[in-house]
């Protein structure tokens, strides 16, 4: 490939590449984000091939191997343009029927479309599905047409417009100019103004300096920065370098964290093919400014997404946060003047320019403009990545687009900005969600993680589970947040044993508030949030765990498991998976549960058979005294 | 063993390229032995408290010999509330061994990670990088025995 020299050359090539592309020619989108891959998108685009194959069709048809479409739940993902039908759970024996019947005679597989759970109806048309019709996909709608490793893709949808038109029409003044009357705000967590932290670096003394995308994405359970660094690389890599312009920065990083492989793949070969085009390297599309992207992988810290830990981490060095009261934007990398987003961030960079600020201004929210992406996960329905305008409530995202709770069990709470943030009850569903609002219900917007709960999660147990992940992963450096988290632990884990008293609460509560007012970075300062959100909210829980009773039956020492003898039918079945041989009986009489060789693993709960239903779990109340004597079962009523 | 001196030369013995490295080292050999931090450290010219801080202090580091298959649970929140500890119970029972350790067969080491972004197919067990989703304790046996002994 030669590098374009000039903004003509590159629309020059951007027709060329239009006019190759038939826009009625079809095309079968394979989603091969990290999801659909899980669930054996790989082979099936192999099969694809195979049975263009055999049609005859190869060549007129192209297999597009795209990023993630975002309904992980429902992959593997097939789509078909022009038509944009959507086949969901597509399996290899699937491939055979799409070619012969949708390929061949434009008839569609009714097996394969969206069913509407509350309906009954089926869906064709991918926008009509109510997990996409209720969307907003500003950033992420071009993953599903694009072909991450192809730069042709991402030119024919009018790729690299926001870079030429930055480097030729707009000072770097301007840029930030653009982007604080957009009002961008940082999209990793702490939502402060980016083109502010964008003018503050370029005026900081010093260079060289340095811009840096955050992907660290520590937060377990958000993957949108994953999907948009695997299925779009370019936007993320061209908002990067409109950003280095904009500070006089001419080397950016981008920094993946270690479980993302497929990220860095994609990426470094964006990166050289933005190198081969002239869009990157030395005298960008001969405008004379120069700039180069290295790609540095984590090695599995949480506490390395913190900006100062990043830095130092890119450095070579131990990944630890220091004290900000100088900042990064004067001294980061190297001492030297360093920006830092996250990825989401940068992917609104190029429309902003592309749209102009006042286009960008009217989606959102007062104090939150544009969209947002959200990785919806947990209980509900409809996992996956959600992009809608900031200020959109709870219940549109958790009901509207994730289709609401599973087997029809009752939502509970949402656990928004990861370990981080907080736990909001239900009165909070008609919430518009924005940086703002989330900050005053107690949580935060954090990188977008959604977590539902329904009535089966302990908050207590979750408390627990988020202080045990940020204990496990608080770098020592300082008391407040190394030995309070280790405490607070240690307490939660007498309450979930049903050791506590009220004073250990109390006691919970105080350290709590000490770990948030004398920690040194964020890590410490935002980790007591889950556990001061359950007390705000569900103190009726702690309180109950203090009486010996887990409400969510998960806490193991404050429950028991017990066969109902009305509904055992003597299966066995129990018995025989039982790791501990606790449970006795014979087969055809009631099965009985030895309760002190009970290691309450879960397992006769599981396989006892769904129409039984004799397994049950008890806390709080004593388990009923059986004695095993060969009881002949009573045959269930139907 | 890897050819560290061939890594040095990649990364230009650079004192910065500490952590890729490591990582291109491990991911050959699977672990970092002693003698390995000790000769980077000698090579590189950084004292090897240094090195062995953070080596220990990036979990995908491992300073113990790993097992031929690596078996990996997700305890990501979305694994969690859909039953993840379960899971990693079950596997813990079935390998008889505890978390970041290997049988003594050599053949299987277990691990945890914080999350691995997949979370619509939680709770998710990961297999010398193969993702097995939508886990539950009747699969993990299944499973296991896909990477037995036996099966060879």
């Amino acid at each position: 490939m030669t590098k374009l020299k000039s903004t003509s050359e590159l629309e020059k090539l951007r027709k060329k590449i239009i006019s190759e592309k038939d826009p009625k020619k079809r095309c079968i989108a394979v989603c091969s984000g990290t999801g659909c891959l899980a669930s054996g998108s790989k082979h099936l685009s192999e099969v694809f091939q195979e049975e263009l194959k055999k049609y005859k069709l190869s060549g007129k048809m192209e297999i597009r191997k795209t990023g993630c479409h975002g309904f992980c739940e429902k992959g593997p993902i097939v789509l078909i343009y022009p038509d944009e039908i959507c086949y969901l759970k597509v399996k290899a024996t699937d491939v055979s029927d799409i070619i012969s019947q949708t390929i061949k005679e434009g008839k569609i597989v009714d097996r394969l479309l969206y069913t509407d759970p509350n309906t009954g109806k089926k869906i064709a048309k991918e926008y009509e599905i109510p997990f996409y019709k209720n969307q907003n996909r500003l950033i992420f709608g071009n993953n599903s047409k694009i072909d991450p490793t192809s730069i042709e893709d991402y030119l024919a949808l009018g790729g690299y417009t926001a870079l030429a038109k930055t480097l030729f029409k707009f000072k770097p003044e301007q840029v930030i100019e653009e982007v604080k009357k957009a009002e961008l705000r940082g999209r990793g967590g702490g939502g402060f103004p980016a083109g502010k932290k964008w003018e503050s670096t370029r005026k900081a003394s010093g260079e060289p300096k340095y811009i840096i995308v955050n992907c660290d994405e520590g937060d377990p359970g958000a993957f949108m920065d994953r999907s948009l660094m695997e299925g779009n690389p370019h936007l993320v890599l061209e908002g990067l370098i409109i950003g280095g312009y904009a500070i006089g920065s001419h080397e950016g990083f981008i920094y993946v964290r270690q479980e993302y492989p497929l990220a860095v793949e994609n990426t470094e070969l964006a990166i050289k093919k933005a190198e081969e085009l002239g869009l990157l390297g030395k005298n960008i599309l001969g405008s004379g400014f120069d700039f180069t992207i290295s790609i540095h992988r984590g090695a599995g810290a949480f506490v390395s997404g913190e900006s100062s830990a990043l830095m130092s981490a890119i450095e070579g060095k131990v990944g630890e946060p220091r004290s900000k009261y100088v900042h990064t934007s004067a001294k980061g990398l190297w001492d030297k003047p360093s920006n830092l987003n996250n990825v989401e961030t940068f992917a609104n960079v190029p429309i902003i320019i592309n749209k102009g600020a006042e286009w960008f201004r009217k989606i959102g929210t007062e104090g939150s403009k544009g969209t947002k992406i959200f990785s919806l996960v947990g209980k509900v329905n409809n996992t996956g990545l959600v992009e809608v305008p900031m200020g959109t409530t709870l219940r549109q995202i958790i009901y509207d687009i994730g289709g609401g709770i599973p087997k029809e069990k009752k939502f509970k709470a949402v656990q928004t900005g990861g370990p981080s943030g907080g736990c909001l009850p239900e009165k909070f569903l008609d919430f518009p969600v924005d940086f703002d609002e989330l900050y005053k219900a107690g949580s935060m917007m954090g990188s977008g993680g959604m977590i539902v709960m329904d009535e089966d999660t302990c908050m207590v147990d979750l408390a627990k589970y988020f202080t045990n992940f940020l204990a496990d992963e608080s770098c020592g450096k300082c008391v407040p947040c190394r030995e309070g988290l280790r405490h607070m632990l240690k307490i939660l884990e007498d309450i979930t044993a049903g050791k506590a008293t009220k004073e250990h609460v109390a006691h919970l509560e105080e350290l709590s508030e000490v770990v948030r007012d004398a920690s040194l970075c964020a890590l410490g300062q935002s980790a007591p949030n889950p556990v001061l959100s359950t007390l705000r909210y569900f103190r009726d829980e702690y309180d109950a765990h203090i009486r010996g009773e887990c409400p969510a039956k998960v806490c193991k020492n404050l429950i028991a498991y017990y066969i109902d003898p009305e509904r055992c039918q003597g299966c066995g079945l129990c018995r025989k998976n039982c790791p501990t041989n606790a449970i006795r009986g014979e087969t055809k009489t009631v099965h009985v549960i030895n309760q002190e060789k009970c290691i309450k693993c879960n397992t006769c709960f599981d396989v006892c058979p769904k129409n039984f239903r004799a397994v049950s779990k008890l806390s709080g109340k004593p388990v009923p005294t059986l004695v095993n004597d060969g009881t002949p079962i009573k045959p269930l009523k139907r | 063993m890897a050819n560290i001196d061939n890594i040095l030369k990649k990364h230009g013995y650079k004192k910065s390229e500490l952590i890729p490295i490591l990582q291109d080292i491990q991911a050959e050999d699977r672990w970092l032995p002693c003698e390995t931090l000790k000769y980077v450290s000698e090579k590189l010219d950084i004292p090897l408290i240094d090195v062995y801080s953070l080596a220990t202090f990036y979990k995908s580091f491992s300073l113990k010999p790993r097992g031929k298959h690596v078996v990996t649970a997700c305890c990501g929140t979305a694994c969690h509330v859909r039953g993840g500890p379960k899971v990693l119970q079950e596997l813990q029972n079935q390998l008889h061994i505890d978390v970041d350790e290997t049988t003594p067969d050599k053949h299987f080491t277990l691990e945890t990670v914080r999350c691995l972004g997949a979370c619509a197919l939680g709770p998710l067990v990961v297999v010398d990088g193969k993702y097995h989703g939508q886990m539950n304790t009747k699969k993990v046996a299944s499973t296991l025995k896909k990477y037995s002994k036996k099966k060879k």
